[in-house]
């Protein structure tokens, strides 16, 4: 257990560290964008969310603060079904609700939903949301101190480190058809529709992707499947025939949380 | 008007986030509702990497990016630790862009 924790931490500091190179390139760009530097510790502190803060600096350097409240409203829309998803992580009292729900972002959830044991959901969801806090207020205001002598963040590559460890994050639970199924319908949805709709709102689509669900299968259902349905689905990759491959056990070992959809494997990390 | 537009929206996201994690307990959610909550933050989390990997500003967001993604990918699928995947794929697009990839 305690070797799961040191895990825990050492994937979040790492993910947290580059969110803290981004917050550097935020609080630079918002430096250079004339808001007042309060206003950006603000919007790191009390916000907490990326995308809505590059976009919201954006627009309302651009004159356009309307803009800048309905599109960070509409990116942050997905933290309701995030709190939903990772209520349980977040803790029973009163105080964890109240300060854990301000925790909710994409990495502490991702984290979180890639832990099927309840300590360790609960240890990835804070140990995640913390650092990430810290290191997106620490890099914010270094990004302010430091403003237009920061470089590109693009130099460092650092754009591609959230989607990639994103990924690797949900990687484990695509085992399972039903998850694999409606996570690429939902990406999928999301990249076609970018290019059409306003930011926030592709993201949001994604939930059509649960949609699958309800193509009807064609083939028994293994039993946890009860109450989910699931398209028949042509030959795998590894040739592994489908329904076995569907057993929450079957290659991980860990014993199947009950009722919940995601894998029960344990990431390997 | 600027702090007019942070409190409005550090209110409302906080308001997503309370909802979501209230509602929970609220509610009292039937089985097939808690079951398919997993998948659709899933969905979700899978539509932003994708859309973060893939799409810059609503365009295709070129080469670099997309492929030092996929080389994390590849390399999470490999089961190497989280870190290696985070630090290679970020590695992998400042090459290619150090090279002049777009």
């Amino acid at each position: 257990m305690r070797s799961v924790n040191r895990t825990i931490l050492r994937d979040a500091f790492a993910i947290a560290v580059a969110t803290g190179a981004v917050a550097i390139s935020f609080g630079a760009i918002a430096a250079g964008s004339g808001l007042p530097p309060w206003s950006v510790v603000l919007m790191s502190v009390f916000i907490f969310a990326g995308g809505a803060q590059f976009m919201a600096v954006g627009l309302l350097a651009a004159g356009n603060p309307l803009a800048a409240l309905f599109g960070g409203l509409l990116i942050n829309a997905r933290h309701l079904p995030f709190g939903l998803a990772v209520a349980d992580a977040v803790g029973p009292r009163r105080w964890q609700r109240l300060l854990g729900s301000h925790l909710v972002i994409d990495e502490s959830v991702a984290f979180a939903l890639a832990r099927t044991d309840p300590r360790e959901r609960r240890v990835a969801f804070w140990a995640t949301g913390a650092l990430l806090f810290v290191c997106w207020n620490l890099g914010t205001l270094a990004g302010l101190a430091l403003g237009s002598a920061v470089g590109d963040p693009a130099v460092l590559g650092l754009d591609a480190a959230f989607p990639a460890g994103l990924i690797a994050l949900i990687l484990p639970s695509l085992r399972d058809r039903a998850t694999r199924e409606v996570t690429l319908a939902g990406a999928a949805l999301a990249v076609l529709t970018t290019p059409l709709l306003p930011a926030g709102l592709p993201v949001l689509l994604a939930l059509g992707g649960l949609l699958v669900l309800a193509i009807p299968r064609r083939r028994p259902a293994t039993p946890d499947a009860a109450g989910r349905s699931s398209a028949d689905e042509p030959a795998t990759r590894d040739g592994t025939p489908a329904a076995q491959r569907e057993t929450p056990a079957a290659d991980g070992g860990a014993p199947a949380a009950g009722g919940r959809a995601a894998d029960a494997e344990e990431a390997a990390w | 008007m600027v702090i007019a537009v942070i409190v409005g929206l550090a209110v409302g996201t906080y308001a997503f986030r309370l909802l979501g994690v209230m509602l929970h307990d609220r509610l009292e959610l039937p089985e097939r509702v808690r079951v398919v909550l997993p998948l659709a933050a899933s969905a979700l989390l899978g539509a932003l990497a994708a859309t973060a990997a893939l799409t810059e500003g609503g365009a295709l967001a070129g080469v670099a990016r997309p492929a030092g993604v996929l080389v994390g990918v590849l390399l999470a699928w490999r089961r190497v630790p989280f870190v290696v995947v985070v630090v290679a794929a970020a590695a992998t697009t400042a090459c290619l862009r150090l090279l002049g990839v777009p």
